[in-house]
């Protein structure tokens, strides 16, 4: 599966990054959470108030949107019906794709090669978050791996998001909630499993933004071609080029 | 550089939205998405046990505020008739595939088995009200009229019409024999330990608790056992059916 490094010219590296189920799983999630998030939009707006509990106290929302412009959603017009036939064929494809990638990354020991963080990354934790706000990304040797924060946000991301979207909205089901009563109560009834859908979502949007920022500022050329083509470019310490005046 | 960047992503943005909007608009790509539904009524007729039961509260857990939707008044003038005379003349008809057609009286109604139950109301909008209903099994209804082997669905004819037009299109919907068959599906004359109210559906309403409130017809005035609908309305089973939404309402 992996491939061996391939030596480009002055002193850069093609290192194999990311194998073809993660470029393909990663893109199709890409166009899901999109549809879902603006599909979501959609069916919040035929009642944009949220709650926490069991039902809803229509006096007392704790949320309310007066407005949720249509270039938001998907359609762009007002239709549920839509919105709903929308967001629950990408909701399976959401699944079925994550499912596929989770199995995948787990087997092949990608989570833990690659975003599992060591006891040192995680004592410095500080100096990376240093590094990262002063928008200084490694290009070298340490490039070969994503940095703690990256590894900590993808496993937040992958195991607690990503989930927390599909047991949110799994709770909101009245035919689960016959199977999984348990689910429901996790959350705290129906209109708490709503909200927490939509905060969920809120985090998702959140991390995207700031996920696509890091892509741009560190380097988008190399960073997006990784994610498209697998092969990432590092570059080489110059040993014996320069450091040697003898 | 900031400047065709940013060009090119409103360009991008605006070509992605229209792209969207198209393909909603577009009858294949809608019969695509639309096959998702099949795919959640498989997977959760296949976990979901023919017998659970929805979740049951308790009555500190009743909304004060119970929302009404869709018809609170149906103007129809039968039901105006029978409305003034406290539902004395009311009967429900229960017909189609059937060996023994019934026509049953509210009192006919509340001599049959019955169960009281507090659950939530899952409107498909995404709020959540809970009430304690009574009412017939329908079960026990359907048992009492014998479905012929052919029957797969039980349809509900309404009084009202949800444009508040005295000839507009009156309300229907449809459950399969899963629904229609288990405990919690009640034909509810009562609401929180009263004669259901006008807005909540009187003389009587269903309750199918495991699917969202637009399966749960109001004001029913007659119950027909078939073997498909496709003959019935826009012939996907039920007024909203007919326009989008799915027959399927469990999620
Ligand atoms: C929509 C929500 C998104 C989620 C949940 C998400 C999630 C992730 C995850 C978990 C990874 C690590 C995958 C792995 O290594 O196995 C990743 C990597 C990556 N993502 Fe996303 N992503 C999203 C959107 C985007 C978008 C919109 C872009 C492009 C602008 C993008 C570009 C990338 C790139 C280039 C990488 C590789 C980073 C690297 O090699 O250092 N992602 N993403």
């Amino acid at each position: 599966m992996a491939r061996p490094d391939r030596p480009l010219t002055d002193g850069r590296l093609a290192i194999w990054r990311h194998p073809l189920p993660v470029r393909l799983t990663h893109w199709i999630n890409v166009l899901c959470v999109v549809v879902l998030l603006m599909t979501g939009l959609q069916i919040l707006r035929a009642h944009p108030h949220l709650y926490w509990g069991l039902a809803s106290d229509f006096d007392d929302p704790w949320l309310s949107f007066p407005v949720i412009p249509g270039w938001m959603t998907l359609p762009s017009w007002r239709d549920l019906a839509a919105g709903r036939n929308w967001h629950f064929f990408f909701a399976w494809i959401f699944v079925i794709n994550g499912l596929i990638y989770l199995t995948y990354a787990l087997i092949s020991g990608r989570v833990r090669r690659l975003m599992e963080p060591s006891r040192e990354e995680l004592r410095d934790i500080p100096q990376s978050v240093v590094q990262h706000a002063r928008l200084r990304f490694p290009e070298g040797e340490a490039a070969r791996t994503y940095n703690v924060i990256q590894k900590l946000t993808y496993l937040v991301v992958l195991f607690l998001l990503l989930p927390l979207m599909l047991a949110t909205g799994l709770a909101m089901s009245p035919g689960m909630n016959a199977v999984l009563p348990e689910l429901l109560e996790l959350f705290g009834g129906r209109q708490s499993a709503r909200t927490l859908h939509f905060l969920a979502a809120m985090g998702l949007v959140a991390f995207t933004v700031v996920h696509v920022l890091l892509v741009f500022l560190s380097g988008p050329i190399n960073t997006l071609q990784a994610m498209v083509t697998g092969w990432y470019v590092i570059r080489t310490e110059p040993e014996d080029a320069t450091d040697d005046p003898a | 550089m900031i400047r065709p960047d940013r060009r090119l992503l409103i360009l991008g943005g605006a070509a992605f939205l229209s792209g969207c909007d198209a393909l909603v608009r577009n009858p294949q790509a809608t019969c695509t998405v639309k096959k998702a539904e099949g795919l959640t009524r498989g997977a959760q007729r296949a976990v979901i046990p023919r017998t659970a039961l929805a979740p049951e509260y308790t009555e500190r857990e009743i909304s004060k505020n119970f929302r009404a939707n869709g018809s609170i008044d149906p103007a129809d003038r039968e039901y105006r008739a029978l409305r003034a005379n406290g539902f004395r003349d009311y009967r429900l008809v229960v017909d189609g595939l059937v060996e023994r057609p019934l026509s049953l009286s509210l009192a006919d109604l509340k001599r049959r088995p019955s169960r009281t139950q507090i659950t939530k109301h899952d409107c498909v909008e995404g709020w959540t009200s809970i009430g304690k209903w009574k009412g017939a099994r329908l079960s026990a209804i359907l048992d009492e009229a014998g479905l012929k082997p052919n029957a797969k669905y039980i349809m509900f004819y309404c009084f009202d019409a949800l444009d508040q037009t005295e000839d507009g299109e009156r309300y229907y919907t449809s459950i399969d024999l899963v629904d229609a068959f288990h405990a919690q599906t009640l034909l509810a004359y009562e609401m929180n330990g009263r004669p259901l109210p006008i807005k909540h559906g009187a003389p009587i309403r269903l309750r199918a608790e495991r699917q969202l409130g637009y399966k749960m017809a109001k004001y029913i005035k007659r119950i027909e056992a078939v073997e498909s609908f496709a003959h019935i309305g826009k012939g996907k089973g039920g007024y909203w059916e007919d326009r989008g939404y799915e027959w399927y309402a469990g999620i």
